[in-house]
Parts: structure tokens; sequence; C-alpha cells
């Protein structure tokens, strides 16, 4: 058996971290949470379950992912080496896949036909349909009415795979409201519904599972960094947080080592228009301590608990919370939490697409931009791994939105401008 | 049952009271919801009065942008209050108000993100000014937060935590002893609403396991919306809660106190 899933200190045996996580759901939600907490129990020791995953991993999906030196953006920041871990190889384009084939492994392990999902993005959806059609499972999928409008490629993929999208009008109608959605429909339907969530958030044991799912990233890592640099464990680790799974799937595997062992690691969260603006999606850096969809995090809530709608130019990071695993690790300074805009981020996806030929997702971009900053203040037989977590082409047409290149000439769009890089 | 009852705060007092008297009177006891600040901040206390007309227990709900037990009845009139302007202290100065006009019992109901927010000690100290009796916890599962239920209990209101026909006998137990108001079990397997059709099949197994570990009333709630689905519920429980159906009269325009009363005759007991 090549395949074996991480054992971590954390959560505790009631699924906190720390004070973050635990359990705030209607109580018709837990027995299924803590069958599913056996089932997974069971799962992650049995190598049947075990040995199909890693098949389906590497067959399926392509892993391992590479870990590539981009060397002209090496050269543009004028510092460390910077390495991209290209989950944007992964098949359907992005890290969520990682976490949604173990998901659905098991909800058939579990004998439930029927799976639900929420998205953002959109790469959580297919991710999920695409699942779904591999182990022919009945899959219905959440999504915000205005996500639907920006991410209409990854709807039409959804569909084609034979997913049932369901629209969401309520309040934001963004990933949180979806989130809502499907937590509704578990709850009305949960005897015979998997919910496949697809970041480290919801209630416990969902946080830790999908953790351990996308460990893989980081121990990787750990394998090819080694065979690069002879050392396994990277200068610094940069990845965006929407929820927090691709993040914590390259972090977890180097989070628990020892202090002095640890490397920098660099969360970046969606700082949309400013965190000073009231339009962003910086839970820690503009955010307190508060519950939603069944975790403790920090929030985006105002003083009455009520959730502050959150923004972001990039619909996977438009969630106003953090995992809990992120929130203890902003709170002990395991990782660092820094706020990248819309803007940043833009212009970060410009650059990387130019330099390096590799158009990233837009949340992936928000990673580029500090990854940047970060090597520029390093010396150059240090490393920055940054987690590219996901391709771009789902974002092309609303780039092409945002850089106004709406207006054609003679039917041709204008070329884009050269991006300034932000320091 | 009303007999082995030791109330350990006077909000419980005053809600085993309310439960005692209707049973008395061969009654469930009526527990109409509504959301405060629905239709709006204006309207909310005529309507509450007119169901207070009725009731032996209001059950009061903190508007909230993320109800995520609730179906689309309930968040729509949330989304409606909350864009009134009506949320978490509002919902309080709103319940002091009808306070001073009516003894009945209140219990508010709420998801725990507004109790942190405020901070659950300020919290509970403006509910207790306001004379709210206890506290209604969808999004919290006893074992959680702890903190919370004696917080109240210090300040002198009671707590209710939920069963579900998912509920395994363990998890009964544990909740059923908790609860120091009443315990309240949901009657289907999804979240409030009314709908077509809703069998309430599964309650009478739920109330008699409960019932072994409850040592306080225990009411029903979700998909209970006219006399005839209340009676069918008032055969087996201590309480009735209607909520869906009086928001939908709201919106419809409806007389609630008729509606009101109509449900109250339902909950006669055989
Ligand atoms: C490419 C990509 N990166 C990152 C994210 C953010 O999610 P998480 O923080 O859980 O990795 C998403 C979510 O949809 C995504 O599609």
């Amino acid at each position: 058996m090549s395949l074996q899933l991480p054992t971590y200190p954390q959560p505790d045996e009631r699924g906190r971290f720390g004070r973050f996580g635990g359990r705030y759901v209607p109580e018709t939600l837990i027995p299924a949470l803590d069958e599913l907490q056996a089932a997974y129990t069971a799962a992650r020791n049995d190598p049947a379950f075990l040995n199909e995953l890693d098949r389906l991993l590497k067959e399926f999906v392509g892993r391992p992912s590479g870990l590539y030196l981009a060397q002209r953006l090496t050269e543009h920041a004028g510092g460390a080496k910077i390495y991209l871990k290209r989950e944007d190889q992964n098949y359907t384009g992005a890290h969520k896949i990682n976490n949604c084939l173990a998901q659905a492994l098991l909800a058939r392990r579990m004998g439930k036909q029927r799976v639900i999902a929420e998205t953002g993005a959109g790469q959580h959806g297919v991710a999920s349909a695409t699942a779904a059609a591999l182990l022919g499972l009945e899959c219905i999928v959440y999504m915000g009415a205005e996500d639907i409008r920006r991410q209409a490629l990854n709807v039409f993929r959804m569909k084609l795979l034979g997913a049932e999208v369901r629209e969401v009008t309520s309040g934001t109608s963004t990933l949180k409201d979806a989130t809502n959605e499907a937590i509704r429909d578990w709850v009305t339907n949960v005897r015979d519904t998997f919910y496949i969530l697809g970041s480290v958030v919801g209630p416990h044991p969902y946080p830790a599972m999908v953790r351990d799912f996308q460990s893989i990233i980081g121990e990787e890592v750990k394998v090819q960094h080694q065979a690069l640099e002879g050392r396994a464990v990277p200068d610094a680790i940069v990845a965006c947080v929407g929820g927090g799974s691709n993040a914590i799937g390259i972090f977890a595997p180097f989070a628990y080592l020892p202090e002095d062992q640890r490397p920098l690691m660099i969360g970046t969260e969606a700082a949309g228009e400013g965190v000073e603006s009231g339009r962003h999606a910086a839970s820690v850096a503009g955010g307190r301590i508060g519950v939603l969809h069944g975790a403790m995090m920090y929030l985006l809530n105002d003083d009455e608990g009520q959730i502050v709608p959150p923004h972001s130019i990039s619909a996977g990071l438009d969630y106003p919370g953090i995992g809990p695993e992120h929130c203890l690790y902003a709170e002990t300074g395991v990782a660092q939490y820094v706020p990248v805009t819309d803007a940043q981020a833009l212009d970060a996806l410009q650059l990387l697409t130019r330099l390096e030929g590799i158009i990233p997702a837009l949340e992936s971009a928000h990673a580029i931009h500090a990854a940047v900053n970060v090597a520029r203040t390093m010396r150059p037989d240090q490393t920055v791994v940054v987690n590219l977590s996901g391709r771009g082409d789902k974002d092309v047409a609303e780039v092409m939105r945002l850089l106004d290149l709406g207006r054609e000439q003679d039917g041709i769009p204008a070329a884009p401008r050269t991006p300034e890089v932000h320091a | 049952m009303t007999a082995t009852l030791t109330p350990t705060t006077p909000g419980a007092a005053r809600i085993h009271a309310a439960f005692a008297r209707a049973n008395a009177e061969g009654r469930a006891a009526f527990i109409p919801f509504m959301t405060a600040g629905y239709p709006t901040a204006q309207g909310f206390p005529e309507v509450a009065d007119a169901l207070l007309t009725q009731a032996d227990l209001l059950e009061v709900g903190i508007p909230y942008s993320d109800p995520l037990g609730d179906g689309p009845t309930i968040q729509r009139a949330s989304e409606q209050a909350l864009g009134g302007g009506t949320s978490t202290r509002h919902t309080l100065a709103l319940v002091k108000e009808l306070r001073a006009r009516h003894d009945t019992p209140i219990v508010i109901m709420t998801y725990v993100n507004p109790i942190y927010a405020v901070g659950p000690r300020e919290f509970m100290r403006l509910a207790q000014e306001a004379g709210v009796d206890g506290l209604i916890l969808p999004d919290l599962p006893p074992d959680q937060d702890l903190e919370i239920a004696n917080l109240a209990a210090e300040h002198g209101m009671a707590v209710t935590f939920l069963i579900a026909p998912t509920s395994t006998p363990a998890r009964v137990k544990l909740v059923a002893e908790a609860c120091t108001g009443f315990l309240y079990a949901v009657s289907v397997t999804g979240v409030t609403g009314t709908r077509e059709g809703s069998a309430l099949n599964e309650v009478p197994a739920m109330l008699a396991l409960a019932r072994q570990h409850a040592k306080v009333p225990v009411a029903v709630g979700f998909g209970v919306k006219d006399a005839e689905t209340a009676a069918q519920v008032a055969q087996v429980a201590d309480g009735v809660v209607v909520g869906s159906a009086f928001i939908n009269a709201v919106k419809a325009g409806q007389d609630v106190a008729a509606l009101a009363a109509s449900i109250r005759a339902g909950c006669t007991q055989n």
C-alpha cells in the first residue's frame, strides 16, 4: 500500500482546534456526523479504500503534480527561488479533485447514492460532479446566482457531467449561501445523502478529514523539494485561502514540525477592494471570532452577529470565514495571513501568464502576488513554494471583462495592459 | 409528568407553570413562533399581541442572516426583518415592550452567533433585563458549549435544546437531561416550514424515548400548520410549536388571532 493518510495532533476528540471548530449544527445532523466520523476512521485504516484512492489519484487525477521552478518569475522577484506546486495540472483543473474523489469513495462505501455539494468558483462543483460520474452517484450542486454568472463555463461542465446545478438566490447569492442551502438539503435528506464539503470548514469531522485528503499536496512537496534541493522543507510556503483547503493541504505536513524547523507559512486572504474598504473576504485581517456553517472561526460578522457579505474578485475566495485550523495557526503564529487585493491578484495573474506561460486561477493569483513579495526579501539560496491551486481557464471570461477587453477593436480583443507589480 | 418538575430558575418555573396550566385544561401548551421585526419593526408588536391573546408561551426569533435550520419561509422573514433594521439588541428591546404588557412566558429562539457577537454575558444580561424566560438554541447541541446554558441559568433563564427523528437513544438522553425549560422535539427530518402531508409518523416513538429522560415538558414543532396537525401532535406532546404558518398568514394578510385561536383549540388532548 503506497498511500497513507497522515495523522496530526489537532483537532481534539471534540473536533476543536484550540477554541476553534466544533459542531454548531442542528441536532438532526449530529448522528450523521458521528456516522461520517466512524466511516472515515474505518476507511483511512482500510487498505482497500487507500489503494483505490491511491490508484485514482495517480491514474485519474494525474498525481503527483509537478514542483516547477519558475525561473523567469524568480528572476523578476530577484530573491529566493520560486517553485510552483502545480495543482493546476490535476484533472479538472484544481486541488479540489483530491478531496472530492476521496469523499465520493467514502460516500459509496457508506452506501449513499446521492451526493450534494456547494461551490463558489465551480471547481469543487466540477470535481464533485466528476467524481459522481466516475462512481455512478447522483449529484446535486448548490451555487449562488452571482457565481453562476461569473463561472458560466464551470456551470456548463457540471451539467455536462450529469450533475444538477441548483441556483441559490438567498442572502448574497454566493458561496456562503450555497453552503447554507447544501446544509439545509443535508438536514432534510440526511439518511440517504452524503454531503461532499469543499473546504476545511463546516462541522467536525470535515475540517480534519478534508485536511487529511489535501495533505497529499504538502507530502509531495517534501519528496520533490528533497529531490530538487537536497532538503525536504522549503524556506517559505505561500497559498491562497478561501475556506482554506489548498492552503491547509500544503501547510499541515509542515505545521506540526518543531518551531525551528518550520518554514515561513503565508496564507493570502482576499482583500477585495482593500480591508479598510469593507469590501473584502479577509476573515483574519478584517473579521472576528464567530460561528458559521457549524464551526467557530474568524468570521466577517457585525457586532450583532449578522454575517457581513464578503467580496472578492475570485469566486473561490468569496467566503466570510476561514477554516478553524487556520484560525489556530493564525492565533499561535504557526502561519501568517496577509491580505491581497483584487487589483493585486489581477496583476499577478497577468504577470505569471506573461513570464511563465501559465494562466493561474484568480484564487491562486492571490498567492502569486504574496510569493513574489516574500521571495524578494529572501536570499537566492532560499526557496519559496507557492501552491498554484488551480488553472485560470474558468476565469478567462471574467478577467477579460475586468480588463475591459470587452471593447473589441475590429472584432479582436485589445491586448491587456502590461501589469505592474505591487510591492 | 409535571409533578416531577424541579425548576432551577425563575424562567424555568414560569415556563413549567405555563405547561402545567395548559395541561390542567386538557390541552397541550400552544407555542406560536414569530420572527422579531416581521413584517416590520412597527408591525411586529401588533402581530405578537395577536398571538399572545392565545399563546401559553410565545417564541420570538432573532432574525439571522444565515439561519441554516430554517426553511424558506422563516429565512425570508429574517431577511425582511433584518432589512428593516431589526436584529439582536433590537429584538430584546421588542421583547421588553411585550413583557410590559403581557404575563405570558416568552422564549427567544436564536442561532449562537448573535450570542457570541454581543458577548454571552452581555447577551444574557440584556435578555434578563428584557424579561426573557428561556432560550431555544437550534444550532447548539448541548455538548458543544455548556457556558451558554450556565450563563442563562445565572441570569434566571431556562434553556431548550432539540432532538430530531435521527437522534440516537444516547443523544436523546443527553439532550433531554440538558434541557431546563422544555425539550423541543423536531417532528421531521428537515428544516422548519409547513409541508404537504407532513405525516408526523416519527413523533410518538421519539417522544416515548424522550420522556424516559426529560424532567421537563416536551413540545413538538416543525411542520405543524393548522388545527388538524396540532391535534395530532397534542395527543402525544405537552406542547405544540407553530411558526412558518403564522409567517405565511402575516404575509397573506390573514387574521393571525383567528388562526391562533383555531390552532389553540386544536391543541385539546384526546
Ligand atoms: C483554484 C482554487 N483555488 C483556491 C480555492 C479556495 O478554496 P480553498 O481555500 O478551500 O482551497 C478555490 C475554491 O473554489 C479554487 O477553485
